[in-house]
């Protein structure tokens, strides 16, 4: 008996080390799975907005993320509604349609066209308008604007500013 | 004390240590299998050969093969296909035997469902097998990611999305899966180490448990009859071999076995020497590109029928769809409410729910192929829809089942 509730305490004992063991492993085990510090920091990209040329989108790349840049004509804009006109970006006198290029349903990139002035995702079929807001499932929401912040007539992507606070506080953007 | 004697040969020597006679008596010679079964019974060694395959195959590719997002594409599509001596054998071999694998699984499970080799104690045997399913499933993707081309590239970007869980928005649990925002070197080194240490070792463990599963009910037969298998074995080896309903397993059931092996592997080198372009997709000998999508994203044919499923819903449905697609296999022997655990043909209403099932698999597998406009789209609505109701209907049809 005595024999007995000494091996138990011994089990005991052990169990305990061992879960503090294992606790403790899994968290370094998740630890190196992060994203490192050095991928982390490689993460802002600056755009100099002055060479876009109109209704031309052009592809840049943030955090191995393409990014969506369009400048939108006169024409585009006046024929925008209420709900289309918030998610416009403006630097200087131009306004610009900035979104990360990857389609929210399941993340393949959406493609332009100038005539119809809106994006298809060849993956699924979702279709997006010329302010990137879906018009045929199966994506959620409409494509994501990157964190921005506008610097004269430059975009700095990857660090927050006013105009992009405003526009998730608005729902606009995840 | 154990006590030792001088050994009159090797083998007494090996036997007095390690016992290879009763060993070779339990796993061979007088471990039991039932005569009354067919070729479909011989899947399971077919399976353990192309595992063989894929593991001979593996090991030379994996001596050129570098892991690294600005080497691995040269590595695999110049250096194993140009200069290694041989290289493009190993690497037919592989892609062939990693698709074909899939089939046989394929047959290899819906021969189990149509015999009742899931219920009546093969519960175990069931379950371990599909979770070899889902590390064969993760061994394939892992796969697939190495060579860095484009649908590598895109369907680890896909397939790691669906970790988001859609309007759930985990996010950092994609870059976290990751390594990085999108996939990259992180990415791709630690797939490559689940690729060839982890997954593997895990496949290998699951095939012990499979077989340790089968030890006890002994595989199923033709017939569903339960049989007597220490009464059988006493009969054959009392000398009744015509009399007694069971073999061997060694020679004697395997020499059939290894017949259909041979068949198989008559069939398969034909597919590794004249037929490999079904296991190479062409869009995967483009550079990964993270910057450019391969105008369709389809994922190789075995994935197919549960990529349909995803497909023609919203994102939440949809992924709750895929994940009911993923996990109802494993409870089947649960959903099946009959305790009959014969032929699927003399079962009523189970009959046509086997053949609607495995028609509306291969309705969906067609369909996840085609692009997803007009009447395909619709198609692969119904048949995913026909999938969920397959299920659902399931215990209700068991439950009244007439005992047979
Ligand atoms: C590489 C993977 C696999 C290997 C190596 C393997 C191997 C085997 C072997 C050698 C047998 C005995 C011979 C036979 O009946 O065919 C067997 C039986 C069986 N396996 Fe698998 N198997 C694998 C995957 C699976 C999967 C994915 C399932 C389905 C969930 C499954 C379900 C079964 C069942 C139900 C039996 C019993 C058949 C009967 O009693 O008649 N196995 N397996
Ligand atoms: S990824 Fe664009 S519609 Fe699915």
């Amino acid at each position: 008996m005595k024999d007995n509730s000494r091996r138990g305490f011994m089990g005991k004992a052990f169990g305990g080390v061992a879960a503090v063991g294992a606790v403790a492993s899994l968290f370094a085990m998740k630890k190196s799975w992060d994203p490192l510090p050095s991928v982390k920091a490689a993460g802002f990209t600056t755009l100099d907005m002055s060479g876009y040329k109109e209704n031309e989108l052009v592809t840049e790349k943030w955090r191995g993320k393409p990014i969506f840049v369009l400048k939108y004509t006169s024409e585009m804009i006046a024929a925008m509604d209420e709900s289309q006109k918030p998610r416009i970006i403006t630097v200087g006198e131009a306004s610009y349609l900035v979104t990360i290029g990857l389609c929210t349903h399941l993340g393949c990139i959406p493609s332009y066209d100038r005539k119809k002035e809106s994006f298809l995702c060849a993956c699924h079929g979702g279709t997006y308008d010329l302010v990137a807001n879906v018009t045929k499932a199966p994506p959620p929401r409409a494509l994501d604007i990157p964190p921005f912040t506008i610097k004269g007539n430059t975009l700095v992507l990857g660090e927050v500013g006013p105009e992009y606070l405003e526009m998730k506080k608005n729902g606009l953007t995840l | 004390m154990a006590h030792f004697t001088k050994a009159t040969s090797i083998k007494d020597w090996l036997n007095q240590r390690l016992a290879i006679e009763k060993v070779e008596k339990v796993l061979a010679s007088e471990y039991w299998i039932p005569k009354n079964i067919n070729f479909l019974w011989a899947m399971g060694m077919i399976l353990v050969v192309t595992f063989a395959l894929l593991l001979v195959s593996g090991i030379f590719l994996l001596m050129y093969y570098q892991p690294n997002v600005d080497l691995a594409f040269d590595s695999v599509n110049y250096t194993i296909m140009r200069e290694v001596g041989y290289g493009w054998l190993w690497r037919h071999v592989h892609g062939v035997a990693a698709s074909v694998v899939f089939l046989i699984i394929y047959i290899h499970m819906f021969t189990g469902i149509y015999y009742g080799s899931y219920k009546k104690g093969r519960e175990m045997i069931w379950i371990s097998g599909m979770l070899l399913f889902i590390a064969f499933s993760a061994e394939a993707f892992s796969g697939y990611m190495l060579p860095w081309g484009q649908m590598s590239y895109w369907a680890g970007m896909v397939i790691t999305n669906l970790f988001a869980g859609g309007s759930l928005h985990a996010d950092g649990l994609v870059e976290w899966i990751r390594g990085d925002y999108v996939p990259a070197q992180a990415f791709l080194s630690r797939f490559f180490m689940l690729h060839v240490l982890l997954i593997p070792l895990a496949i290998i463990g699951l095939i012990g448990l499979h077989f340790g599963a089968l030890r006890i009910p002994h595989v199923n037969n033709q017939d569903g009859e339960e049989i007597d298998f220490d009464e059988e074995s006493k009969k054959y080896l009392a000398g009744d071999k015509a009399g007694s309903k069971v073999i061997r397993f060694a020679n004697d059931f395997m020499a059939k076995d290894m017949m259909v092996v041979g068949f198989y592997l008559v069939f398969f080198f034909y597919l590794v020497f004249y037929h490999y372009g079904f296991a190479m997709d062409p869009v995967n000998f483009d550079p990964a590109d993270g910057l450019k999508t391969p105008a369709h994203i389809y994922p190789e044919w075995y994935f197919l029928w549960s990529y349909e499923i995803l497909r023609p819903f919203s994102t939440d449905i949809g992924l709750m769809a895929f994940a009911f697609a993923q996990v109802i296999f494993m409870l089947l022997p649960f959903l099946d409410r009959s305790p009959n655990a014969v032929p699927a043909s003399r079962r009523g209403l189970f009959k046509y729910w086997f053949w609607a099932m495995l028609v509306d698999m291969i309705a969906l597998t067609a369909m996840g192929k085609l692009p997803p406009e007009g009447a395909f789209s619709t198609i692969g609505l119904v048949a995913a829809l026909v999938f969920i109701g397959l299920w659902i209907a399931l215990p209700v049809i068991t439950y009244f089942e007439k005992k047979a």
